[in-house]
């Protein structure tokens, strides 16, 4: 949290949703306690309602047509740029984490200079992608015959709990740099980055929709995400309890879901492809070849 | 219209040679079942009994899932790639030198044309066989990283309309990749799954690497939710698909479902229009429509629409309908009378919300199952005929005006399997490719399959894609 020597009262930040591109309340005008990692309060958040889920699953779904055809050249350049705009912010992103995660504030650095350099490795995968995972298949006919990865659509997220803002990166980015878009349920207990983040979105060049972050109780909101008809996967990080990640699973099912299932990750290490690849469909075309 | 008759020309059935009873393979030998009812298979064309055959219970299903976890442990893992090479490449050629009695018996069972079982089924059967054979002893090539390592134990589940080639779909790719395998055939089609047995029995398969359990929905649950099974691949009904979603949840078990369509199949007014009426008909009538990626919706741009219509019917009327054995058949018998049950309830409903029907005369045979090729005209999106899978000769046509608008309509229906275009103009096929929201894209031509060729669903079509590398990439742990 800024603090000012200088004797100056400091004007607090009101922590709110982030949903197509504005910062609500929660509709429901909930909001919670957030306290730092030794109890003492920070702020209070918004608490996210079902209603809340339903409007950033419209407006995930509004931007969906527009972020997908972009250029992978021009999607790979807003998250370069949103790791530029967070580069600026890098005090405010630390104080943010330190507090939450009860971290020093060098960890905390630490921590925030991992989620920078993350938002960085992902917008290089955006023109890459398709050429590792893409094929031209030789099939045994006069044909011309090609596979391309394509964005799954609205991606659903329910972060993890402990790593508020390096947990969260690597759950966001590899849904959005593929053309998906996002709806996020962040840490109920360490907020405060995922807020900020979506400040960071928003003055980034994504457009209102691409993410949506919605603080409050993923236990709460992740069973009308699951098993909302027009989210099309969903990443169960953040769900610690197996029974509930189980119900959350079935639920998907209704309307096929992909599913991520939560494990045992440590978000420090270097993330790999399958979440990136986890949110693709790939495309097979075929074209007769002749005179 | 007068046209020339032709001759029957029907292809012998004395090179099959049916047993009256089949048993489950387990371990590598044929054993009788302890805990269900035997049950017969008909051929759909003339209602004859071809043969009785076991329904595995689970205390059968258990002991398939222990033999090919044993043979996993003990000899299909540890193996050496290019032996498991050997082997699937030993089994390409003995599905080749068999050709002509697997597609017989391929016809007999479940009633396409011994022109499809011949000239498609089959030859593809070997040809998927031979493509994985070659993958065997190169995995760390598949993108799964430098040491990729099998699931295990697959327990696989497929559907009727193609028999043997869904299992050269599920078993080439899984035996490839190090797994072992239990599958289970659809309970009208088991016959080629068993002779597929014989053919691991030829090639000296080692014991448990292949066991076939026959049997209808209890013996695919008790399959797939087996707790010693790592990866389940199942095809067949989204309703289905559902379920095992559900019953995997909570588990640690891979899964690939391929599931149900309503592809639409999108024609331009620049349309080349005898390739383009030749591809309705492949879309839609090939294997009586029991194919998930039919072109089941018939998109028709409105400025040619009486023409593509006319020319339709014109050839609708050539289409022979009748004994799958003879090799003028276009049209065979209907996979089973619960089947043909369901198309009929479908097309009563077409008519009943006021589409308007259409079929060609034909004179159908008075023993099995048969429905001719049927086409409703003034159907709207909100049709039960244009968004309900249907899964035989029935077509149901649309219009559209601008490529917008075709795009919008066909992407209108929560499955995503497949789709056609029909156009000359390049750049338009490229577009509208981007633009449909399916896994298989097809610009002029239509059903076409290759075992390079990923094939799989979007949406509720499915996940995870079967054929190339991509279907290898599948029965991988990473």
């Amino acid at each position: 949290m800024p603090t000012k020597d200088s004797g100056r009262l400091e004007v607090r930040k009101t922590y709110k949703l982030y949903v197509g591109g504005a910062f609500p309340r929660s509709e429901s005008g909930r909001s919670y306690v957030v306290n730092n990692a030794k109890g003492k309060f920070l702020a209070n958040a918004s608490q996210a309602s079902r209603k809340d889920a339903r409007d950033a699953v419209v407006a995930a779904r509004k931007a969906f047509g527009g972020w997908s055809a972009k250029t992978a050249y021009n999607r790979g350049q807003i998250l370069y740029r949103i790791a530029e705009v967070m580069e600026g912010r890098h005090e405010q992103f630390s104080a943010e984490v330190a507090a939450s995660e009860g971290l020093s504030i060098a960890k905390a650095r630490g921590v925030v200079d991992a989620s920078i350099d993350r938002w960085v490795w992902y917008a290089g995968w955006a023109d890459k992608i398709a050429q590792v995972v893409g094929s031209s298949n030789p099939v045994a006919g006069p044909y011309f015959d090609f596979s391309l990865p394509e964005a799954t659509g609205v991606v659903a997220v329910l972060a993890p709990q402990e790593s508020s803002l390096l947990g969260l990166t690597s759950v966001i980015a590899p849904a959005i740099v593929s053309g998906n878009t996002v709806v996020a349920v962040s840490s109920f207990e360490r907020p405060l980055p995922a807020v900020t983040l979506g400040e960071v979105m928003a003055t980034s060049d994504l457009p209102g929709g691409v993410v949506n972050i919605l603080t409050g109780s993923a236990t709460e909101i992740g069973p009308w995400l699951a098993s909302h008809l027009d989210v099309n996967a969903i990443d169960l990080a953040g769900i610690d309890d197996l029974d509930e990640a189980r119900e959350l699973e079935a639920a998907a099912a209704e309307n096929l879901k992909r599913v991520r299932r939560p494990a045992d990750e440590d978000w420090a290490e270097s993330p790999g492809l399958s979440r990136l690849t986890q949110y693709l469909e790939l495309k097979t075309v075929w074209h007769p070849i002749g005179v | 219209m007068s046209r020339f008759e032709y001759a029957p020309a029907p292809e012998s059935r004395a090179i099959v040679d049916i047993k009256s009873s089949y048993g489950l393979f387990v371990n590598g030998a044929f054993v009788e079942a302890t805990d269900g009812k035997p049950f017969k298979t008909v051929s759909p064309a003339s209602e004859e009994v071809l043969a009785e055959v076991s329904e595995a219970g689970p205390a059968d299903v258990d002991k398939a899932v222990r033999a090919a976890r044993k043979a996993f442990e003990k000899v299909w893992g540890p193996m050496a790639g290019r032996d498991r090479a050997k082997y699937l490449f030993r089994i390409a050629r003995l599905i080749q030198e068999r050709a002509r009695e697997l597609a017989v018996l391929e016809s007999l069972d479940n009633g396409k044309p011994i022109r499809e079982s011949r000239d498609v089924d089959i030859p593809l059967v070997a040809a998927h066989f031979f493509y994985y054979a070659g993958w065997a002893d190169k995995l760390e090539y598949a993108g799964a990283g430098e040491d990729p390592r099998p699931w295990g134990v697959a327990g696989q589940v497929i559907p009727w309309n193609f028999p043997l080639l869904m299992l050269a779909w599920k078993i080439a790719p899984a035996l490839a990749a190090g797994n072992t395998v239990v599958l289970k055939p659809a309970e009208t089609t088991p016959l080629t799954a068993l002779a597929f047995a014989e053919i691991c029995q030829q090639a000296d398969l080692p014991p448990g690497v292949v066991n076939i359990v026959t049997g209808a929905g209890r013996t695919g649950q008790a399959l797939v939710e087996h707790p010693d099974v790592n990866k389940v691949a199942f095809t067949g009904s989204t309703a289905v698909g559902r379920a095992i979603a559900k019953s995997v949840a909570g588990t640690d078990k891979a899964v690939t479902l391929e599931l149900g369509g309503k592809a639409a199949n999108i024609v331009f007014e620049d349309a080349p229009i005898d390739q383009t009426i030749e591809g309705i008909v492949n879309g839609i009538f090939f294997n009586q429509g029991h194919v998930c990626c039919a072109g089941s919706r018939l998109l028709v741009q409105e400025s040619v629409y009486d023409e593509v219509l006319g020319r339709l019917k014109r050839r609708m009327e050539t289409l022979r309908v009748g004994d799958p054995l003879d090799k003028n058949t276009d049209i065979g018998a209907i996979n089973s009378a619960a089947q043909l049950a369901r198309i009929r309830e479908l097309a009563q409903i077409g008519e009943d919300e006021g589409s308007e029907r259409w079929s060609p005369e034909c004179e159908l045979p008075a023993q099995g199952y048969w429905f001719p090729p049927t086409v409703f005209t003034g159907v709207s999106q909100a049709h039960r005929i244009a968004r309900e899978e249907i899964f035989g000769p029935v077509l149901s046509v649309l219009t559209f005006r601008t490529p917008a608008e075709a795009v919008e309509k066909a992407n209108n229906t929560p499955f995503g399997l497949s789709a056609g275009i029909w156009t000359e103009k390049g750049s338009r096929i490229l577009w509208m490719a981007n633009q449909l929201r399916a896994g298989v894209v097809w610009a002029n031509t239509f059903n076409r399959f290759d075992p390079t060729s990923p094939f799989g669903g979007y949406k509720e079509s499915g996940y995870g894609r079967e054929g190339g590398r991509h279907g290898l990439e599948a029965y991988l742990a990473h």
